[in-house]
């Protein structure tokens, strides 16, 4: 079965600008790979249990401690764009 | 035709820890930009989350409050979109199964009881904050990672007044767990309202705009009751309700649509591979449930039941857990529970109103007001004197005694004092003597008033009464 | 070719370091020296910094008391994990310049050995790749042909142990990065057990899949190394509380009592002939050592490389979406507002491949896609572990190819994603299934390629496997052929 994607919409949410030459190889591409997936369908997975984790590990937590946080300053230095202890970035609109 | 309002809430409170819910940074509010950070709450390239075992204790313990069903398994999950302040790109949050399902809070409006259901509480991380600058915006990433819990409830509230009762009753519980500090302007408690209009009669939800930036309940129950305005308009002028995303502006009392969310959310929830679940069992959901402290309605009848206060002033008092711990620590230094009630709710609350103070900044401590008590008690001070000296407590901090004391203001008990005054008023006021012999009984109050003349008004008057009785009828 | 330090494994240079037979200034030199010579043909590093190298030495050299089994020698990282200080990209230029501000926890463990990390090795961007042609920085060529790839997404580490410019080196497998390039470069490569060591400071792309470990030139190296990187970490929930057995002192327990399986899914068609021929002389050295070798059924096989791609490729999109210019790494030039500062960021800053694995991943869990996708194959992995437990109960360990065929042509497999995924079809599984493996030298094709033999193993019974490895080495003299590079 032949799976296509609108690509244009997923790379859209993905935050991808994508050329006309990406846009057209993607696209063969992941029809390609899509139709390959497909074959998963040929599994009766109804009463199967979905894998969040693959070993069992539940409530790993930690204790409510403060530790020190680290100078601003080493994380604004490797920043793009920083200011008055901000990190910069164009206007946001609401 | 006539439309009834359909509402729902989603708070989102922040619970009181120390640090974040995934990292060590301290939460304490004001700290300067991006002083409370570190690569995990930024989002660094291979940073993991470890989650804080109290936040997860502080939403077992809001669900079992609130009557909710705590989940025996439930699990992180990430919400993926893209903005400044959210460092990886998605929220930390539980999507299909949160820590807790279900519940009630139980609100009153105009004397009738309501119950509102609730259809979840789940655990999240809170974002960071964007400062508009004229043309850039800077983000502080001090919040992101704060946990939160988000209580929604279904759309069960009718007007704006039962969504203003619903966020009091709500914050008295979050209070009274100590679950969080409930500060609408630290940004501790905030709010979104979903409001719809439907024809009375229908059951079929109208479509809804859901509004944000709700900044305080005042500006809740304004913004809910503009909104309905707003969407009443456009119904009967044949218009349809848009769904949509909608910001308050305090400032001049409207809602506006934001036009940055107008476009569909695609989150693609998934589960939070970092994060292993959350596992209860029944026994150790109980334990919360048995530490749990106190609750308002059940303190509420006890102060009835125990220090016979009427429902009224058991209501006031424990509406606020703050005012409710006041009243009981007053109860340490003396045992007059009602009149400990009538001079917290009557002269302490309107000073503190007037100064626009909380009952935790009061200027009078409990044991001063109990100490004020005990010398009306005792009879040392007379109610009109301790009304002046309340006044002088509440603006100087000093205790009824030392007040009393410095001024000499205590009363005259001492009998053989007052004795030797009531001696010297009937021998300077022959013909009220002679009236009151003659059968004039109203002649005593003038001697009375003489005798309280001449002390300053400190004699005891039920003394100088028995005195000058005793003075006369000789 | 000259005869260097660097021909000697890290257990032997570990012995000579003991007996202060040779300093760890001279190991820092030979190892500059080598790099002179070949790093130009092979390019299995993306920086190195000599000067710091030259001074760690000294300052390990300087230390009267040894502390740690790694004293002074120098391990290979993977450019994929943190080391405070040192620039790590991921082979990407979306983290041109970053600098992180943390170790990773296993960097914390081999400097507690005495280890000194040097260089980072190249890979393909992202460790999204078989081939480390994805790189931002330019391809890895293998030592053995360098016309060929030496797999991926860790060839620049097993190019670099295999070419001797490096005498181990860390990896990261998420669908058999290690263990492929090994096999390919005629190395040895482990995935510990999923949980068995932290990923805190491994810059995620398949957060339920990826594992780190070593990259050697025998097993017994690979022992010596996961004891060090193995154990809990109170910084990654997912680490598990198991405890780590000494692996050096199992290796020569012998495994004549053992039963090894052939999984008959795993012997298919597209198999190449030359490795076949290699891997049934393996099996033949095994069952001479007195091994029983049975069959054993993994009938999920071949749902594992659909399974993987929607998986890893939905977590990566989510674990790559904080690039985006805001607060660290590469930020495009030029944009018209906010929104457009993410696209042209991310579009610059992203290779195809990458892009590529990014929209999959996204699709997989967009609304109306999530149940047919992702959830479907969540569901899916859980059949794949199960038929693993199922399998265990016959055997103790399972012999299979490690890759499908010998390393390929550079080039050759880049503008056919499909066919590239394919290639991994026989290391992905026990990404899924949690589980660990191997990759060890187990011939060599007529052109003189490496093959490599993968033994799986059960949850956290890496020493088995170690076991099983080494009684192989023991009796064949692969591992100790070196290439020759000109
Ligand atoms: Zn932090």
């Amino acid at each position: 079965m032949k799976v296509e994607m609108n690509i244009d919409d997923v790379a859209k949410l993905a935050r991808l600008k994508l050329s006309a030459e990406e846009r057209e190889k993607f696209s063969s591409q992941m029809s390609d790979i899509l139709s390959y997936v497909q074959k998963l369908n040929a599994v009766d997975t109804t009463h199967v249990q979905a894998a969040d984790h693959v070993e069992a590990v539940q409530n790993v937590t930690r204790p409510d401690e403060v530790k020190p946080s680290l100078d601003p300053d080493s994380f604004l230095k490797h920043a793009p764009l920083g200011r008055d202890q901000f990190f910069i970035v164009p206007q946001v609109i609401e | 035709m006539d439309y009834e309002p359909v509402i729902g809430l989603e708070v989102h409170v922040q619970l009181k820890t120390a640090s974040k819910l995934f990292c060590g940074c301290s939460t304490k509010f004001g700290a300067l930009p991006n002083a409370q950070v570190c690569p995990v709450c930024l989002g660094y390239p291979g940073v993991l989350p470890v989650l804080n075992e109290k936040a997860l204790t502080l939403a077992v313990m809001a669900g079992l409050a609130m009557g909710s069903t705590v989940a025996l398994y439930s699990k992180f999950d990430r919400k993926n979109y893209f903005y400044p302040d959210l460092p990886k790109a998605y929220q930390v949050s539980q999507y299909d199964e949160p820590i807790c399902l279900g519940g009630k809070i139980d609100i009153e409006v105009e004397g009738t009881r309501k119950e509102i259901r609730l259809t979840r509480i789940h655990l999240e991380e809170d974002a960071g904050k964007s400062m508009h600058f004229k043309g850039d915006t800077g983000v502080d990433y001090n919040r992101t990672g704060i946990p939160l819990i988000e209580i929604v409830s279904e759309p069960d509230l009718r007007s704006p007044q039962e969504a203003y009762q619903y966020l009091k009753e709500l914050k008295t519980i979050l209070e009274y767990l100590d679950v969080s500090d409930c500060n609408m302007e630290e940004g501790s408690l905030r709010c979104d309202a979903n409001v719809s209009l439907r024809p009375v009669g229908e059951k079929k939800m109208g479509t809804r705009a859901e509004i944000k930036n709700l900044n305080s309940f005042h500006n809740v129950e304004k913004a809910i009751t503009y909104e309905i305005e707003r969407q009443k308009e456009l119904l009967s002028r044949g218009e349809r309700i848009v769904q949509e995303t909608r910001l308050w502006n305090a400032d001049e009392s409207f809602t506006r649509s934001m036009r940055s969310k107008e476009a569909a959310h695609d989150y693609r929830y998934f589960p939070e591979p970092d994060l292993v679940p959350i596992v209860f069992s029944a026994k150790e959901i109980e334990s919360v449930r048995v530490s749990l402290p106190e609750l308002a309605q059940r303190r509420k009848e006890r102060f009835m039941k125990d220090f016979a206060l009427t429902a009224y002033d058991a209501e006031v008092l424990t509406a606020q857990k703050d005012l409710a711990d006041f009243f009981e620590r007053c109860l340490k230094y003396s045992k007059n529970a009602k009149a400990i009630s009538n001079w917290m709710m009557g002269d302490l609350m309107r000073e503190l109103k007037l100064k626009d103070l909380g009952i935790a900044q009061s200027p009078m401590s409990p044991e001063h007001i109990a100490g004020l008590i005990e010398l009306m008690d005792q009879g040392k001070i007379s109610g009109k004197m301790a009304k002046d000296v309340f006044l002088e407590m509440f603006g100087t901090g000093k205790s009824a005694q030392e007040i009393v004391s410095a001024k000499g203001l205590s009363q005259l008990s001492d009998s053989s004092q007052i004795e030797g005054v009531v001696k010297k008023v009937i021998q300077e006021n022959p013909p009220s003597v002679q009236d009151y012999r003659n059968g004039k009984k109203n002649a005593l109050s003038y001697l009375v008033g003489q005798v309280m003349k001449a002390t300053q008004g400190r004699a005891n008057p039920k003394m100088v009464n028995e005195l000058l009785v005793k003075e006369l009828e000789k | 070719m000259s005869e260097s330090l660097m021909d000697l494994t890290l257990h032997e240079l570990s012995e000579l370091m003991r007996a202060r037979k040779i300093s760890s200034l001279e190991v820092m030199q030979a190892k500059l020296a080598r790099l002179k010579e070949r790093e130009p043909q092979i390019h299995a590093y993306i920086r190195w910094d000599e000067k710091a190298a030259i001074e760690e030495a000294r300052q390990r050299d300087n230390v009267q008391d040894h502390q740690g089994s790694l004293w002074g020698l120098p391990i290979a990282n993977k450019d994929i994990i943190c080391v405070e200080g040192v620039e790590t990209s991921c082979a990407s230029k979306i983290l041109s310049g970053y600098i992180p501000p943390y170790n990773a926890t296993v960097v914390e463990r081999l400097r507690g050995e005495g280890a000194i990390l040097f260089g980072n090795t190249n890979m393909d961007e992202f460790a999204m790749g078989s081939s480390t042609e994805t790189s931002h920085f330019g391809v890895t060529r293998n030592p053995w042909d360098l016309t060929r790839t030496p797999g991926g997404s860790s060839g620049g580490s097993a190019a670099a142990v295999a070419g001797g410019l490096a005498i181990a080196a860390l990896g990261t497998d998420t669908g058999g990065s290690i263990r492929q390039p090994a096999a390919l470069c005629g190395c040895v490569g482990l995935k510990p057990t999923y949980g068995r060591v932290s990923r805190y400071g491994l810059i995620a792309f398949a957060s339920s899949l990826d594992q780190i470990g070593p990259i050697t030139q025998d097993v017994e190296d690979a022992a010596l190394l996961l004891e060090i990187l193995a154990g809990h970490d109170s910084k990654d929930s997912t680490s598990l509380k198991v405890e780590v057995p000494r692996y050096r002192e199992h290796l020569k327990k012998g495994i004549r009592d053992m039963k090894l399986g052939l999984p008959k899914e795993y012997f298919i068609s597209g198999l190449d002939p030359q490795v076949k021929v290699a891997i049934d002389e393996a099996i033949k050295v095994y069952t001479n050592l007195g091994v029983e070798v049975v069959e054993c059924q993994l009938p999920y096989t071949e749902y594992a490389v659909a399974t993987y791609y929607v998986l890893a490729t939905a977590q990566a999109s989510s674990n790559l979406a904080r690039y985006d210019g805001v607060q660290y790494g590469y930020r495009a030039p030029n944009f018209s507002n906010l929104v457009d500062m993410y696209f042209e960021t991310r579009s610059l800053g992203f290779g195809p491949e990458v892009k590529r694995r990014i929209i999959l991943g996204t699709y997989a869990l967009s609304s109306g896609y999530y149940d047919a996708y992702y959830l479907k194959a969540q569901k899916m992995r859980t059949l794949i572990r199960q038929d693993f437990e199922e399998a265990f109960k016959k055997c103790d360990a399972i012999l299979t190819p490690t890759s499908p065929s010998c390393a390929f042509k550079i080039g050759e497999r880049m503008n056919d994603p499909l066919t590239m995924y394919l290639s991994d079809i026989f290391t992905i599984s026990a990404n899924l299934a949690g589980i660990p493996g191997i990759s060890i030298p187990c011939g060599f094709s007529k052109e003189g390629l490496p093959v490599g033999l993968q033994i799986l193993g059960k949850h956290f019974d890496e020493a088995t496997l170690l076991r099983t490895a080494y009684a192989f080495e023991q009796a064949t003299d692969h591992h100790k052929r070196k290439p020759v590079v000109r």
